[in-house]
């Protein structure tokens, strides 16, 4: 059992209506504007605000925010809120193939097509359609391509809704990036407390007509059906999430993947492993406060993978109190720098081979006098960004990407590896 | 290919309207659009431009695709407010139902049925007709939804023009989108029906299934949502079923997975696999925490859920509690939710780890989170006893950092792992004592006060402590003044010396003499009275020893839990309400365009007496719930309108003498079912029945006064209904007194103020008092109440009957809930009911029974009822000429023979 929402509004950062769309007439876009214009007023900031809020007069409403827009529905069913959520940042897609970026002024100037698509992605409330890809090909921002003469792509109703026929390329060719995220927290006494790493197989396909594609990875389970040999290469994955293009059946089967894939780029799969990693770039801070009038800092980062690799852009954030002042700072290699407006110093290190570490020594200045009662010192963990390329932690593999065209064509799969740091969080002593 | 159309917005100086009428009429194609654009701009930006329907409507028979799609948007804005004029557009909307570019003809009925006049409405039944078959997908899809739409404008005339049974053959369609969205329409008419329309039988679910692996992913939400309503005959199936789901939980769209467990979930209920069982949990553990990599406000749902899920099955993520801890950056709402799950998935095992993140967020800035993580370390040493010293060490670390709502938290949870653990941590009370004088919340002092009175004999200087608190008595709040009152008997019970016999006297001269508070007057005189008549009851009264409190983390009761598991993803599974808790069907609220909404807008429900969802106590839903089907023919009125002066105005006058409470009703009578909870009627409980008795109707009504105060002023009123009952009399209560339960029997007359439309059961009443807001609840009329004394026929005459009844007139279901176990009893049972035994006979091990029962005015129900004594499932055959009736009848029977 579910239900329907009854509008949709897109609203300005102070909760003004820019554009609504009402799809079931029993909601009222003054009284929406009125609660959401409360609701920012007294939370002062969108974020402390849970996403899904029950005014008194039985309406629901759930948002979310994009840039200086907020996406608001109003229900009053028992709707899927997931559904709905996770529609409404489609709708930000959508709205970012067609617009380049969405934000109140993008919304104004196209606002004919804005409806237009309102009205195509949802009816009576409920989520119908939402390729940006293959609505641009009917939904047109220049107006004097259209032509009475238009159809409804066959994509928008068909299994196969993400591509179009008749696409045509002169080079047929594919590039498949395999970008893994390395999650950590580290807890104040040096504890790892969490790991995981997130993978995404990202593909660009320039691919003619309906290419069928086989995807093989190194992945144990299917190796071990196939009765192959691991020798310790095959991988574990934790959970895998395929894009809409892959035959989840067919996978559930026998692990093989395959698609038809959208044109374009899209996420083909994303996947999880929770094993325990090696902090790859480990980073230590100790802090000195000398009472009142100054702080001296001390970090040291160490690279943790083998030498042959290198880590790229690497950056570290180092949290320093606010009313810090008078930075003074020395660095065995990049640049650091205060940031006053993130509350931080951020070292950068452009290239940090593997097996090296490097330090950073900093002084700041304090004001003499603080507010007595004043609130405790945010507590803000050590946070780090980096690349390494041709590298994954994981140990993930593309075996192979089979491409059958009924044309015959031969088209070049291009694969390439990166791991990245993603919520990389080390908590200070 | 950003557009410019920003500057349709630029308004001309003054005669705008004029200019645009012009425009509009102008003789140049382009001129025309441009100014349509321009209309629609100033209808964004809230502009009344109502006036230029007709000129707008002119503009519609254009080739063009776009300038259509902008004065059909124009319509369903205007049209309401145009009534007369919208019929301009008919013909040019039959027209594009029937073009040959599909787009159109999907656009023009999409269109049709936003539209909600009349008179467009009576012209949309044929091209409908014609779009569901159409031989384009895209429109028999936008057709499907359409049907869902005429529904909430007109039930009838989608029952007449068999527009059901239409979307039901579109489920075999060959098109997967087109099956989902006639599921989606089949779900919402079905849940604003009483009757049994979208049936999922074997067939369909196989249907259903195979289009799941074919539509989009909203598709696929749409047909999973609508498969939990499915019950599986027996465990093969079910397992077939999780079979067939299992792939999705890998789709890339959360709402999908979310959607899946949820199906998984229901089915495991029959499965007895143990197996299978334990394998389906460890398969939903990866994609539930893959669902916290998701956007902050997907987590937000995900976790909402995911904290039923681990209540109902807690191994499920029982390892993985990890995932659940928060990162710096989670928005706060998330890092709430999180919290949540910690505190259920903590065990011996992981606690201390668990312990050091509380401590972590017990020292972030967000002053509610870092409540919510100390008190969470309160709540773990409740839970788990071997863990309970290191939680307490825990909070007297945080209690050393001095930060003042940290310490004030810390002791409201010390106090309550005290009451966990009676004699067992009282050492620490010293270091408690220290941060004494920093308490100014009231639930914290009101903590600190009952450890102190509570342990009083180890404390050494309790009087002095609790002397410091006395001396600003009368300002402090009522729950502070009630807490220092009871320590202050414990203390001078425990330590009967001179210092608390004169703070003894001193409180209860306070608490009697200068207070406004009757609940602290009343207690301080029961313990005046206890103290000075016989000091050592009082003992036992003051200082009797205390229940031991448990862990409270598993809150949700059980039947509640599986509701919500049923609606998991949905709004319901967020708010952990069920859904008719905060469901508002208002039909057809008047589509004000912007400058009228606030006087219409609000016209129908201003009267809401519901709160926040989110807050303590759940809203009470306002008018009509989900199920109610609320089909009036032509448009749909607010619900109750006529009921809410009549309550108001009416019965200002009435007799507030106190009226015995009716004898007959009160004490020997089964108890009534809950309608209006507590929680939801600010403490005011309502449980009612209706009844017959004599031959009369009565409304068998008791109140229950939970509240603080004296609640008196009750009446009463009831919607319009199927049978038009009403009150008869006007309803006698007396006030009712703060904890005070009264019975009474409200004589009621039916057939008063009928409700048009398909027979439902649902009786909606309002009650209201002087203290509080109106409350609305939604009953059940059990049909038999109906049944008169005069229903017994005679063999000959009940033969004849059913006889002359055609065979279409007859109808059977199943009970199988019911259970005969003796044919006397049952008889007895039904006879007290009206329905009465004419004669009965033995097929094979079956026992047939032959009864008949008659409504007022009414023709007769002649009854079949086919069971074997002794074994549940009761089959009941009727034949009446009265076939709207059945399904009541039904119910009333299922209801008779449970």
């Amino acid at each position: 059992m579910a239900g329907a929402v009854s509008a949709l509004f897109l609203l300005d950062i102070k909760g003004r209506v820019l554009v609504w769309r009402d799809y079931r007439g029993d909601v009222s876009a003054l009284q929406a504007e009125r609660f959401f214009t409360k609701l920012l007023d007294k939370e002062g900031d969108a974020e402390v605000q849970s996403p899904v809020v029950y005014d008194d007069a039985g309406v629901t409403y759930m948002f979310i925010q994009h840039n200086n827009v907020f996406l608001l529905t109003a229900a009053r069913q028992n709707c899927n809120a997931a559904s709905i959520l996770l529609f409404l940042h489609r709708v930000v897609d959508v709205f970012k193939h067609y617009f380049e970026e969405l934000e109140e002024e993008s919304l104004r100037d196209n606002f004919v097509v804005v409806y237009e698509l309102l009205d195509e992605m949802m009816d009576f409330g409920y989520p119908q359609y939402t390729e940006a890809k293959i609505l641009s090909e009917f939904i047109k921002t220049d107006a004097y391509r259209m032509e009475v003469s238009q159809r409804p792509p066959m994509a928008v109703t068909n299994a196969v809704s993400w591509r179009s026929e008749g696409i045509r390329y002169k080079k047929n060719e594919v590039f498949l990036d395999v970008v893994e995220s390395v999650n950590i927290l580290v807890n104040s006494n040096g504890q790892i407390v969490r790991s995981d790493v997130v993978g995404a197989l990202k593909m660009r396909t320039y691919l003619s007509g309906m290419p069928e594609c086989k995807l093989g990875l190194n992945d144990r389970v299917l190796l071990e059906a196939q009765g192959r040999a691991t020798k310790g290469k095959a991988i574990d994955l934790d959970d895998i999430k395929f894009h809409q293009c892959v035959r989840l059946a067919r996978f559930e089967n026998d692990r093989t993947i395959s698609f038809i894939p959208p044109d374009g780029s899209f996420d083909l799969m994303t996947y999880r492993l929770s094993t325990q990693v090696k902090p790859l770039i480990w980073v230590e801070a100790q802090i000195e406060k000398h009472s009142r009038s100054r702080i001296e800092l001390m970090v040291k980062a160490r690279s943790q993978f083998k030498e042959r690799s290198t880590a790229t852009n690497v950056e570290i954030e180092v949290p320093v109190p606010s009313d810090a002042t008078n930075p003074n700072i020395r660095t065995s290699m990049g640049s650091a720098a205060y940031a006053p407006e993130r509350d931080a110093m951020v070292w950068k290190v452009k290239s940090f081979p593997g097996g090296k570490e490097y330090m950073c020594r900093a002084e700041f200045s304090l004001p003499s006098i603080t507010a007595e009662e004043g609130a405790p010192e945010k507590k803000a963990p050590i946070r780090v960004k980096f690349e390494i390329p041709y590298f994954t932690v994981s140990g993930i593999q593309v075996r192979y990407l089979k491409i059958i065209e009924k044309s015959g064509y031969q088209a070049l799969p291009w694969v390439r590896y990166i791991t990245m740091a993603g919520e990389y969080e080390l908590r200070l002593i | 290919m950003s557009g410019h159309d920003s500057k349709y917005f630029s308004t001309t100086k003054k005669g705008e309207i004029p200019e645009l009428k012009e425009e509009l009429n102008s003789q140049y194609k382009d001129k025309r659009k441009d100014a349509v654009k321009k209309v629609i701009a100033a209808m964004t930006v809230g502009k009344d431009v109502s006036s230029l329907f007709t000129d707008v409507v002119n503009c519609m028979q254009t080739e063009n695709l776009e300038l259509k799609k902008l004065v059909y948007l124009y319509l369903i804005n205007y049209a309401k407010s145009q009534p007369d004029l919208a019929i301009l557009a008919v013909n040019t909307f039959v027209k594009d139902s029937q073009d040959p570019n599909p787009l159109i003809r999907a656009l023009a009925v999409r269109t049709m049925g936003c539209i909600r006049v009349d008179k467009i409405t009576e012209y949309l039944c044929d091209p409908l007709q014609r779009c569901l078959k159409d031989d384009d997908p895209y429109v028999r899809k936008t057709a499907a939804i359409c049907v869902a739409k005429l529904y909430d404008i007109n039930a009838e005339l989608v029952e007449d023009r068999g527009f059901l049974e239409a979307l039901k053959d579109l489920i075999s369609d060959n098109n997967p989108m087109v099956v989902a969205n006639a599921v989606a329409a089949l779900a919402e008419i079905q849940d604003s029906s009483v009757r049994p329309i979208f049936e999922i039988t074997s067939h369909t679910l196989s249907k259903l299934l195979t289009a799941l692996n074919e539509c989009t992913e909203w598709g696929q939400v749409f047909i999973l949502d609508s498969l939990s309503r499915y019950k599986a005959a027996d465990a093969r199936e079910a397992e077939n079923i999780v079979e067939r789901v299992t792939p999705r939980l890998q789709h890339a769209n959360c709402a999908v997975v979310l959607s899946a467990v949820k199906i998984i979930l229901l089915q495991m209920e029959l499965i007895t696999s143990t197996d299978v069982v334990r394998n389906l949990c460890k398969k939903m553990a990866p994609p539930l925490v893959t669902l916290l990599s998701a956007e902050p406000e997907i987590q937000y749902v995900a976790l909402r859920n995911i904290n039923l899920i681990v209540q109902k099955r807690p191994t499920i993520l029982a390892h993985e509690i990890k995932v659940f801890f928060c990162k710096y950056n989670d928005p706060i709402y998330v890092k709430m939710e999180k919290l949540e799950i910690m505190i259920k998935l903590a065990s011996d095992r992981n606690i201390d780890q668990v312990l050091l993140e509380f401590k972590e967020y017990a020292t972030e800035v967000d002053v509610d989170f870092v409540r919510k993580a100390v008190r969470a370390i309160g709540r773990c040493a409740i839970k788990l006893e071997r863990a309970a010293e290191r939680c307490i060490s825990v909070l007297l670390e945080l209690i050393k950092i001095k930060v003042n709502y940290v310490v004030q938290e810390a002791i409201i949870v010390i106090k309550d792992i005290f009451r966990r653990y009676p004699n067992t941590y009282e050492s620490i009370i010293a270091t408690l004592c220290e941060s004494l004088d920093t308490l100014d919340e009231p639930e914290a002092k009101a903590s600190m006060i009952w450890i102190i009175g509570e342990y009083a004999e180890r404390i050494d200087n309790a009087d002095e402590l609790l002397e410091s608190f006395l001396e600003t008595f009368p300002e402090e709040p009522a729950l502070v003044q009630l807490q220092l009152l009871t320590a202050t008997v414990k203390l001078f019970l425990k330590k009967p010396t001179e210092g608390p016999q004169q703070m003894i006297q001193a409180v209860l001269n306070n608490a009697t003499v200068e207070t406004d508070n009757p609940d602290l007057r009343d207690r301080a005189y029961i313990y005046w009275r206890l103290l000075s008549t016989d000091p050592e009851a009082a003992k036992d009264v003051v200082l009797a020893e205390k229940p031991v409190i448990s862990d409270d983390s598993n809150q949700l009761d059980s039947s509640l839990l599986d509701e919500l598991l049923a609606n998991i993803s949905t709004l319901s599974s967020v708010y952990h309400k069920p859904p008719e808790s905060f469901v508002s069907r208002v039909k057809a609220a008047p589509r004000a365009d912007d400058e009228e909404f606030a006087d219409t807008a609000e016209g129908g429900y201003s009267e809401s007496p519901s709160q926040g969802v989110d807050g303590a106590s759940p809203s009470s839903s306002v008018g009509t719930s989900s199920n109610v089907p609320v089909k009036q023919p032509g448009a749909g009125s607010p619900p109750a309108p006529a009921a809410m002066p009549d309550l108001l105005g009416d019965l200002m006058g009435m007799d507030n003498a106190i009226v015995p409470v009716d004898e007959a009703a009160a004490p020997s009578s089964p108890p009534l079912p809950v309608l209006l909870p507590s929680t939801t009627g600010q403490g005011l409980q309502i449980s009612a029945q209706l009844t017959r008795r004599d031959g009369q109707i009565y409304y068998d009504i008791s109140f229950e006064n939970g509240t603080q105060g004296v609640l008196d002023g009750f009446m009463i009123q009831f919607n319009k209904n199927t049978f038009g009952l009403a009150a008869g009399e006007a309803l006698k209560v007396p006030p009712l007194q703060p904890g005070a339960t009264t019975r009474t029997l409200l004589q009621m007359v039916p057939f008063q103020n009928i409700a048009p439309g398909a027979p439902n059961s649902i009786l909606q009443v309002a009650v209201k008092n002087n203290q509080q807001p109106v409350w609305y609840f939604n009953d059940k009329i059990p049909l038999h109440v109906f049944f008169g004394e005069d229903g017994k026929m005679e063999r000959a005459s009940f033969l004849e009957g059913w006889k002359s009844l055609p065979d279409d007139h007859e109808f059977t279901k199943e009970f199988p809930g019911s259970v005969i176990s003796s044919i006397d009893a049952t008889v007895e049972r039904l006879a007290a009911a009206n329905v009465f035994f004419i004669a009965k006979r033995k097929n094979a091990n079956m026992d047939v029974l032959y009864l008949s029962a008659k409504m007022p005015r009414g023709i007769p129900f002649l009854i079949e009822i086919t069971a074997a004594v002794g074994v549940p499932g009761v089959k009941c055959a009727v034949k009446t000429a009265n076939k709207e009736m059945v399904p009541l009848f039904f119910e009333a029977m299922e209801a008779l023979t449970k």
